[in-house]
């Protein structure tokens, strides 16, 4: 053991005083992090914390903008990802970058594939098939490499993954929410097959919202909160789930959640009534939870639960196959977003970036798009009415730009949501869902949200939350509804809120 | 704005150093006939244009003309057809068609290129089929005086396409730029996954994009043909879809969609029209007539992405610079 200590004494490789500054936010602020020799180290924190930040500069899809990396004592620059591997440093993404359109080998051996024929470059098949069923085997996966990407499971199409990191010689796999789309057996083996790259004396950088993978598997865990080092746990039996989230939520949030809740008493009218939904992911299960006015519902589960296909269903941009809804009791017929709208009920989408706004167009335009034929006569645009419009917008909900004019692209994320919300604003909302209100938003804009949420409730709104931050969803809602691959497991009432209870019907082992 | 400034600059330029080398290039006469084709030209391009502001593309335009300009002769000289119906018919089947390619790219998700090369193949065999190849005219039938004058008469001295094409131009700065169409045509180009989230219904936006590039390409097509006052099938109209792509990317719409202005195309089809102007006028050889509309078409292209680019570096040295400001105290 004295000898395995020395040698993990010294860092494989050491991050220090990483900065990294977009548009607007303060990504990272002189971050450090530093990796042994066969060691798992857990790097936690809450979305936008900036873990995919920095792992992003390690991987070298992005550049730092002060700070040093040295790999072995010697310091490195990583400008690209073919640089990364180069220096054995592998990125296993959350959104799996294979290539469905090529078999098993062809992917585990992209861009080295060995080659006979001289110039002519000929891909060696055999070889390439033969060493491949080799990792193949050596992951616990019993497919040929011949099997076409496409169809192959998502939890197999990762095991690929690992084993095209494996080939390229890594030393460091960098894994990003590597189980957030997987079932719990899968989960089981990739961990398992993770002790072993442990025992092979690979190093990995385990990024993971779920509290008990790190406990079970990390030798050290890294919190980052807001783009800071927020703390280490250095020994690995005093890395424990209590810890972890004290560390990584901070007291902002908590804060927040313990102050008065405006909009808690429920006001007059049926409210939000989803009687019967059924989205064309998950044909088999009939989704039903009824909203009041003045209501905050929170809507919890893991990532791929089907929360968004419910919301997108309800909001008419995915067709559903049965949708009897009502508002108020009156009957809702929604067949795409424009019905929604017309009937009061409104969207802000997960991808805020990508369906939430346009975000060339600015601020004026992006908040008027929806509501622009009650700022026009004749379908012409009053462009004085129009401008007051923003400009009321941005004051009342207090988006920080210098000016409506700004392009919603150079804004932060939390501005950026506040506009989507001021779009709906000018409306009157009955029914409004949040999608991960507060993904990628800093933790001051992310309260203001909760202020707003809150007050749209009290001003009688039906508010639907969906949030895979538990912090969140426990702290928001006045009940929370839970589901687990496609169905509604159960809905809690705030008496029985607890972390616990909520991964219970959230894992599928209640219900 | 920037965008058509530059282009602007580059048309002023090239009218300059082409009436600095031949004074001709001012003559009423030569002035006159380049309005006239920058009017035909310019009808049909702003339809492009707006095609392509919403990501399409629509390839069968110069095939349409064909078809639509032996359609008018045959109805005119062979079936009897009134002046106004023919005319009417001209628009109308032009519009319908394109209201098919709209729903075959929206309804059916196929591609623009495809479904409209598609198009610029089967109305050219069309064209050819139903004259046996024969080249077609408008002969002695009374009564097309106004057809005619509209293509080669002037009013006040200012060739009637030209003037035609300022009032279509006009009303369409208006409906791209002031109401609410243009508005919900610009955010469908841009990203129409947010513009349908934001309750626009992206499929009729595109549908009507091609139906109104249908109607304009129908009037520049009627213009054509009695400015040539002969249709032959095969020839008629080729390539002009390119030229109406070219004046759009010129005048500053991205083939990605989402930009691009009325302003810009005008501008655009202006510049290609001088330049067919330059070749003769200038005595190059009309055989390199393609070639010198490429070379400048690239030039314009790679300038502006050039500015572009620079643009972009200059503001990403700023962000640098701040950041490594708020750094310095820190450390």
């Amino acid at each position: 053991m004295a000898v395995a200590a020395t040698e993990i004494n010294r860092p494989l490789f050491e991050m220090t005083g990483i900065s990294k500054r977009f548009p607007g936010v303060v990504a990272l602020d002189n971050v450090s992090l530093n990796v042994n020799k066969g060691e798992i180290v857990a790097l936690i924190g809450e979305n936008g914390a900036g873990k995919s930040t920095l792992m992003k500069i390690l991987g070298g899809a992005i550049s730092r903008d002060a700070g040093t990396i040295t790999i072995d004592g010697n310091p490195v620059e990583i400008r690209s990802p073919a640089n990364a591997s180069a220096l054995g440093i592998e990125f296993i993404h959350q959104e799996l970058s294979v290539l469905d359109n090529l078999d098993v080998a062809a992917n585990i051996f992209l861009r080295r594939e060995p080659t006979t024929g001289g110039f002519l470059k000929i891909i060696d098949r055999n070889r390439i098939y033969r060493e491949a069923d080799v990792l193949l085997k050596r992951l616990g996966l019993n497919i040929s490499s011949r099997t076409s990407l496409s169809q192959l499971s998502i939890a197999q199409q990762q095991l690929v993954e690992i084993a095209r990191a494996l080939s390229a010689g890594a030393r460091i796999i960098i894994m990003d929410e590597p189980t957030s789309s997987l079932t719990l057996t899968e989960t089981r083996r990739l961990l398992e097959i993770v002790k072993d790259l442990k025992a092979e004396k690979v190093s990995i950088i385990y990024i993971s919202h779920r509290m008990h993978e790190v406990e079970e598997i990390a030798d050290r865990a890294v919190v980052l909160r807001d783009g800071r080092n927020a703390g280490e746990i250095q020994k690995r039996e005093d890395i424990t789930h209590e810890r972890m989230v004290r560390m990584m939520v901070g007291r902002d949030l908590k804060d927040f959640f313990k102050g008065e809740r405006p909009g808690n008493g429920h006001q007059e009218g049926a409210g939000f009534e989803v009687r019967k939904l059924r989205t064309l992911r998950y044909p088999n299960h009939i989704i039903s939870f009824t909203v009041k006015p003045g209501e905050v519902l929170g809507l919890a589960g893991l990532v791929g639960a089907g929360r968004s296909e419910v919301a997108r269903a309800i909001f008419g941009v995915e067709p559903a196959l049965d949708a009897d809804m009502s508002v108020n009791g009156v009957d809702l017929r929604i067949f795409n977003p424009h019905d929604a709208i017309t009937r009061g009920v409104y969207l802000i989408p997960e991808d805020r970036r990508q369906n939430g706004l346009i975000v060339d167009f600015n601020v004026r335009e992006n908040i008027s798009l929806p509501n622009l034929e009650s700022f026009s006569s004749a379908k012409i645009i009053d462009r004085a009415k129009e401008s007051k419009l923003a400009v009321d917008a941005c004051k009342s909900i207090n988006i920080k730009t210098p000016s409506p004019e700004m392009r919603a692209a150079n804004l932060s994320g939390g501005n950026q949501q506040k506009v989507v919300l001021a779009r709906w604003l000018t409306f009157s909302p009955k029914v409004l869902i949040f999608d991960e209100p507060t993904r990628g938003i800093d933790v001051g804009a992310k309260s203001e949200i909760y202020a707003l949420i809150r007050k749209l409730a009290a001003e009688g709104v039906s508010v639907v939350v969906i949030s895979s931050e538990m912090e969140e969803v426990l702290g928001i809602s006045d009940r929370i509804a839970v589901m687990h691959e496609g169905k509604l497991t159960g809905i809690l009432n705030r008496s029985q809120f607890s972390e616990e209870a909520v991964m219970r019907l959230a894992t599928g082992v209640e219900g | 704005m920037k965008k058509e400034l530059g282009i602007f600059v580059l048309l002023i330029i090239l009218c300059v150093i082409v009436s600095a080398i031949n004074p001709n290039f001012l003559a009423a006469i030569n002035l006159q006939n380049l309005a006239r084709q920058i009017g035909a030209f310019g009808i049909f391009s702003i339809g492009l244009g707006l095609v392509i502001i919403t990501g399409g593309i629509e390839l069968s335009v110069g095939s349409m003309m064909a078809l639509l300009g032996v359609l008018l002769s045959m109805m005119l000289t062979e079936w009897g057809f009134p002046i106004f119906l023919a005319i009417i018919a001209c628009i109308g089947l032009s519009m319908l068609l394109s209201l098919g390619h709209g729903l075959l790219i929206t309804r059916m998700n196929m591609q623009p290129f495809i479904v409209t090369l598609c198009g610029l193949l089967f109305y050219r065999g069309l064209a050819r089929f139903i004259t046996k190849d024969e080249t077609k005219g408008f002969g002695t039938v009374a009564g097309l005086d106004f057809l005619r004058y509209t293509a080669n008469g002037n009013f006040l001295g200012i060739p009637m396409p030209f003037i035609l094409l300022i009032l279509i131009a006009a009303i369409t700065f208006v409906v791209l730029h002031r109401s609410v169409y243009g508005r919900y045509l610009f955010a469908t180009g841009r990203n129409a996954e947010a513009a349908r989230y934001a309750g626009i219904n992206t499929n009729r936006i595109i549908t009507l994009s091609y139906v109104i590039a249908g109607a304009l390409t129908a009037i520049s097509g009627i213009i054509f043909a009695f400015y040539t006052n002969s249709v032959s099938p095969a020839n008629h109209g080729n390539a002009y879809e390119l030229y109406g792509i070219a004046a759009a990317v010129l005048g500053g719409c991205s083939l990605r969609g989402g930009e691009g202005s009325v302003v810009g195309i005008l501008i655009g089809t202006a510049l290609l029209q001088v330049l067919r102007n330059l070749v003769n006028l200038l005595g190059i050889p009309s055989s390199l007539d393609f070639a010198v509309m490429g070379a400048v078409i690239l030039i314009g292209v790679m300038a502006d992405q050039i500015f572009t680019e620079r643009r972009n570096r200059r503001q990403i040295a700023l962000i640098r610079e701040s950041a490594a400001r708020d750094a310095t105290p820190a450390a």
